[in-house]
């Protein structure tokens, strides 16, 4: 099964990286400023090792497609981490290598009932795409994806990154309401709606799984670094899936 | 053993400082609008850890004591009363069962009050923390607002047979001092670092941001505050890929008008980020209600984490000298 993701990960020497502050309990490493699926497994991978090293202080390591945010605050007593010190610390772990190769997921398979009143866009999409709705399946489909970050709302997934014939951009003027399960793509990637949102991208698709639920550990179903399979489903599989849920 | 809801007020959440550790998970932080006066209620209230607060927004509810109870307030002054009479902000207070908690007695000065018992409210905690987050409806009680009727447990009432005249008086007598970075004194300008987007936004912009003034749009709220003034923009406007944002993130969207996100701020944003708030301003910006000119005033990373480290270390002592108030309590 081919992977859609850059499959020769590249070697430190490569990556390049800047530190900058955001404000005074934060800070952000930058591995670029284009969507791009080797930047957005180096800021995976970078992630990972910020987390696992613990540094003292540091609260929220936050991996998104091209930067890294780890949010930190004082010590009870009032002591560090400075910027100055935890950009250095950050810099030295850095330096010694990020293993790209293991962006430490799990393989998740994400069951899609594509089209019809599950998928409202699919056909807009296959036109701006130039392809029949079916090759649009396939395409986003059969490549694996990759979960390059959750934002927006809790367990809001981004993946991507797709063929370059997904290059869709938003819908001009976005729905106040999209249903939870929602799968919708634009420029090449892919959200999943947890819960009940204003959104703009083109949906293609539904899954009847929860994507996020606070009284489940963890909460989100999909954690980013993980690798993403979405299994076309018939309506009736989704109904069944989804039993007796609203 | 509990607190009755009698009346809601405007709204009233439970928060602590914020749920840490969730952020790559989409899951807001969320916690107290004004941490600094959250944390002064729990430590004149007598507790050791950081349990939530209530935290009541302008027009405050009306709760009933079910039980003996040691209570402190702090932050905006909402006219806070206890069976009708006036009762001071910063201060350990015991209330009886049947005792009625009020405000709007007074006009009110802020926006935000705080309002802690000693060993806290029985809330579950969810993914470490006790703050409510009310877009998605979790943590706090029952992931909402309180609403009338609602029955709050409290964690570690005081004992029944207590002699609750004694220790009110016990209580008095405890002296408090508040060091002077706890305060909340007025300030001119909210104190300011430049975004990551600063140098990128016009001259002119930048100038704005610096020297003139701004107010607080009524469309404000726990998620960001609007503010009204120049329209800022960048020198060559681009997309911005969704990259982490922060309590204090002041963000532009293409309109011109800068949005501060506050406490609920979502993970992530999208929008160019002008200017970051000084952490140790927060508190401040928090009690200002929609309509309030304001100004912003630049200043140096090492000067804003000294000032915070330096209401870190003020929260230490004020911690150690209320040593004798835990005792009186334990």
């Amino acid at each position: 099964m081919p992977l859609n993701v850059n499959p020769v990960p590249p070697s430190p020497a490569e990556t390049r990286w800047r530190i900058l502050p955001q404000g005074d309990r934060c800070l952000i490493v930058s591995f670029g400023d284009q969507i791009d699926a080797a930047v957005g497994r180096t800021c995976l991978a970078a992630a990972r090792k910020l987390r696992d090293a613990r540094l003292p202080g540091v609260t929220d390591v936050v991996p998104s497609f091209v930067a890294v945010a780890v949010h930190y605050r004082p010590g009870g007593h009032g002591e560090g981490p400075t910027y100055a010190a935890l950009s250095e610390q950050i810099q030295a772990l850095l330096a010694a290598g990020i293993p790209t190769g293991d962006a430490g997921g799990r393989e998740v398979d994400i069951p899609v009932c594509y089209g019809g009143e599950h998928g409202p866009d699919l056909e807009d999409v296959a036109r701006a795409a130039h392809l029949p709705p079916d090759a649009v399946i396939r395409l986003h489909s059969e490549p694996r994806s990759m979960v390059f970050m959750l934002g927006f709302a809790p367990g809001h997934a981004y993946l991507g990154v797709h063929d370059e014939k997904l290059n869709i951009p938003r819908r001009p003027s976005p729905r106040t309401a999209v249903p939870p399960g929602a799968v919708a793509i634009a420029n090449r990637q892919t959200v999943i709606y947890p819960n009940r949102l204003p959104g703009g991208w083109n949906i293609i698709g539904a899954t009847p799984l929860v994507m996020f639920d606070p009284a489940r550990e963890p909460a989100a179903l999909l954690q980013p670094g993980d690798t993403v399979r979405f299994v076309p489903i018939t309506p009736d599989e989704f109904d069944r899936i989804r039993g007796g849920r609203p | 053993m509990s607190v009755t809801v009698i009346k809601p007020g405007m709204l009233s959440s439970f928060q602590d400082r914020g749920r840490e550790g969730y952020q790559h998970q989409g899951i807001p932080a969320a916690g107290a609008m004004d941490e600094r006066a959250h944390r002064l209620a729990n430590a004149l209230a007598g507790n050791d850890g950081d349990p939530a607060t209530l935290e009541i927004t302008l027009a405050g509810p009306t709760l009933r004591f079910d039980a003996p109870a040691c209570f402190a307030l702090a932050g905006a002054d909402l006219g806070a009363t206890l069976n009708g009479k006036d009762i001071p902000l910063l201060r350990p207070l015991v209330a009886r069962a049947g005792d009625v908690l009020a405000f709007g007695a007074r006009p009110a000065v802020g926006v935000r009050v705080y309002l802690a018992v000693h060993g806290g409210f029985a809330l579950t905690p969810v993914m470490g923390s006790e703050t409510t987050y009310l877009r998605s409806g979790f943590g706090g009680f029952q992931g909402r607002a309180l609403a009338k009727g609602d029955v709050i447990p409290l964690r570690r009432p005081l004992a029944q047979d207590r002699d609750l005249a004694a220790l009110q008086q016990a209580l008095w007598n405890v002296r408090v001092y508040l060091p002077a970075t706890l305060g909340n004194k007025p300030r001119d300008a909210i104190r300011f670092l430049p975004g990551v987007h600063w140098p990128e936004f016009s001259q002119a912009s930048r100038q704005a941001f610096s020297e003139s003034e701004f107010r607080i749009s009524p469309q404000s709220d726990r998620m960001g505050y609007r503010l009204i003034g120049p329209a800022l923009s960048m020198n060559q406007p681009r997309q911005m890929l969704s990259e982490a944002a922060c309590f204090g993130t002041v963000q532009v969207p293409s309109g011109g008008e800068a949005i501060i996100l506050m406490a609920d701020r979502q993970t992530t944003g999208g929008y160019p980020k002008i200017a970051q708030i000084a952490t140790v301003d927060l508190p401040a910006l928090a009690q200002y209600a929609p309509g309030h000119a304001l100004r912003f005033q630049r200043i140096e990373l090492d000067e804003a984490q000294r000032l915070d480290g330096e209401r870190e270390r003020a929260f230490v002592q004020l911690h150690e000298a209320l040593a004798p108030l835990r005792a009186l309590l334990a």
